[in-house]
């Protein structure tokens, strides 16, 4: 019981990071219809950031803070100098260009921050087991990390629904001209949208830092994660990326968790072993798989496409 | 005319240049040289057949190493249980690679653009994971050959000139292949269907069916250039597979020239040979491929080969 309480806001709290860095991924994909693979570089340097910045100011809120403010700047600055002029181009160009950000961003890594890993240390405060049912206890900072992205899709959910941005946003997403033609600083507005994903990247790569390592070719293997939420959500559908990040979260943690045992009950010992890491890492493939056979334009098609 | 005749005149030269390299390391002694050289000859030919399914069928596959992978797997565990002859090995290679181009294909084919590019990255993760939990064959720290496939006195593969011909020859082979399919009825459909997916449909071409069969041609091609490099490198391991491999492939075709026949060949000559000149440079190569990729996106259109034909033109 224990064990499947923990697994499950496990599973939630990952489902959650993982809605951070695909909800960015979607907003861009969908506003400025560009694919951007270096949006794992984003999240990568947001954990360095803050892991540097935490080291300087001794405080991690600060530093967190700080990190945020840096991964949005960066963001910012990538666009208007390189991807800005990208927009209008065949996917494949973008495929190729941010491709080469990532070899870029890894190098520029390694070479500041040298080839081996850094620790974000928590505060004190944060590393308590806090008791969330009656004998059941779990990690402040975890829980930390489900209420501060609960917030932001609450927060993006309401600004992208509610506000006069979220309106010129969602209409640049359906028609682009007529939204410049009405005299709306588009250039502006993508900057700004572009910043707004490299921010929420970089916030699910600091509050990642503290349970992983930071190093470098972090943001790679989840930013494959992303596409795949993407993809089952429907591509450019913030709702469908919130919900498929949970499905995804939860049946990659599950499966991690269970899979092994579950096997061990058919198979022998020795063979459930091998074939449980194999089969859990595939398992979110194979959902994506199912999904693009029944639906193929994912679950929560945004309308336009 | 003229345009067309300088970007021959360099492929006449490049060719020429691959067939004869041999003959250049053993005059220079330069054993080096040589061993570069076949891993370019059999990435240009990785690269060549996702130029059929790229180039010519617009279908942007970023999952493609994949089969350098699956072909590597099926000489390096037929080597490891014993089966060492490469007339069972190579066939086994390709047909596993056109089995899994098959089922990859047809569920990838069901989407198309971005989706495409992303389900296809997907699929490969996902062989990528499976090779990671193979136990048996080593894991995550790959499998060592120790004994390169054995064709019985036809071709000795240990011998670095022999197998740097065949792997030639293999490539030579491919892009007859290619050129032969992309001007028969077959590759015209693929081609069309390129063009517009709806107007062949209606026209009465059964879509799908041709972009899986070239979705799967182009795959078994690749099984092939895994199957070589397995016996280059003595060794395979899941990071064959890994999505950068992709998108390395990817970058040649581009690099090159997408849609020309021996753009690919020429993309992946310049891609590894800068690769090891600017790590000779300095050891934070990539910090400069990088930006350096993102200039000739941005500016390159239609790779080396479209320059050249504009420099013809111009």
């Amino acid at each position: 019981m224990l064990l499947v309480v923990e697994q499950f806001l496990n599973g939630l709290q990952f489902g959650l990071l993982l809605f951070l860095l695909a909800a960015g991924l979607t907003l861009v994909f969908g506003i400025m219809d560009l694919v951007n693979l270096a949006h794992g570089s984003l999240y990568m340097m947001g954990a360095y950031f803050a892991a540097t910045f935490a080291a300087w100011t001794g405080s991690f809120l600060l530093g967190a803070l700080l990190a945020l403010g840096a991964t949005l700047v960066l963001g910012i600055v990538l666009e208007m100098s390189a991807l800005r002029h990208l927009y209008g181009r065949d996917h494949l160009d973008h495929v190729l260009a941010t491709f080469g950000l990532i070899l870029f961003f890894n190098e520029a890594v390694r070479l500041i921050w040298g080839p081996a890993g850094l620790a974000l240390p928590l505060p004190a405060w944060l590393t308590v087991p806090v008791p969330i049912l009656p004998g059941i206890h779990y990690p402040a900072y975890r829980l930390a990390i489900i209420v501060v992205a609960l917030l932001v899709a609450l927060l993006l959910y309401l600004g992208v629904m509610r506000t006069r941005i979220g309106m010129l946003i969602r209409a640049g997403a359906s028609n682009r001209e007529m939204i410049g033609a009405l005299g709306i600083n588009i250039k502006l507005l993508y900057t700004l949208v572009f910043g707004l994903g490299a921010a929420l990247a970089g916030l699910a790569g600091l509050m990642q830092a503290p349970i992983l390592t930071v190093q470098i070719g972090m943001g790679e293997n989840i930013l494959i994660l992303a596409f795949v939420i993407i993809v089952i959500g429907g591509i450019g559908s913030i709702r469908g990326a919130f919900l498929a990040a949970i499905f995804v979260g939860m049946i990659d943690t599950l499966g991690r968790a269970f899979l092994p045992n579950l096997l061990r009950e058919v198979l022998s010992g020795a063979a459930a072993s091998t074939a449980a890491p194999a089969l859990s890492s595939m398992l979110i493939y194979l959902l994506m798989a199912i999904v693009l056979v029944v639906r193929p334009e994912g679950l929560f098609p945004a309308s336009r496409r | 005319m003229k345009g067309l005749s300088v970007s021959k005149a360099v492929t006449a030269l490049m060719l020429a240049g691959l067939v004869l390299l041999p003959l250049y390391s053993y005059l220079s002694g330069n054993i080096f040289i040589l061993t570069l050289f076949t891993r370019i000859v059999i990435l240009a030919l990785a690269a060549a057949s996702l130029n059929l399914i790229m180039g010519f069928g617009g279908m942007m596959s970023f999952g493609h190493a994949a089969y350098l992978g699956i072909g590597g797997y099926a000489v390096g565990m037929l080597a490891q249980e014993g089966v060492g002859s490469g007339f069972i090995q190579f066939p086994v290679a390709l047909a596993a690679s056109a089995v899994y181009a098959l089922v990859i294909g047809a569920l990838s084919l069901r989407t198309r653009g971005v989706y495409f590019i992303m389900i296809t990255l997907a699929f490969a993760q996902m062989a990528y994971y499976v090779a990671s939990g193979l136990a048996r064959y080593g894991g995550d720290d790959g499998l060592t050959v120790y004994n390169r496939s054995d064709f019985s006195g036809l071709v000795n593969l240990s011998n670095r000139t022999q197998f740097y011909y065949l792997c030639l020859a293999c490539l030579f082979g491919v892009i007859f292949l290619v050129w032969r399919i992309v001007n028969s009825r077959f590759g015209l459909v693929v081609q069309g269907l390129r063009s517009n997916e709806q107007r062949m449909q209606a026209i009465g071409f059964p879509a799908k069916r041709y972009q899986l069969a070239c979705f799967v041609i182009s795959g078994t091609m690749c099984g092939l250039a895994g199957a070589l490099l397995a016996n280059n490198t003595d060794f395979v391991s899941p990071a064959v597979m890994y999505w950068t491999r992709s998108g390395d492939l990817m970058v040649m075709v581009i690099l090159g020239g997408m849609g020309t026949l021996f753009g690919p060949v020429m993309g992946a000559v310049v891609y590894l040979l800068l690769e090891e000149f600017l790590s000779q440079i300095t050891e934070y190569w990539a910090l400069i491929m990088g930006p350096l990729l993102l200039l000739i996106v941005l500016f390159g259109r239609g790779g080396i080969m479209g320059l050249l034909g504009r420099v013809g033109r111009g």
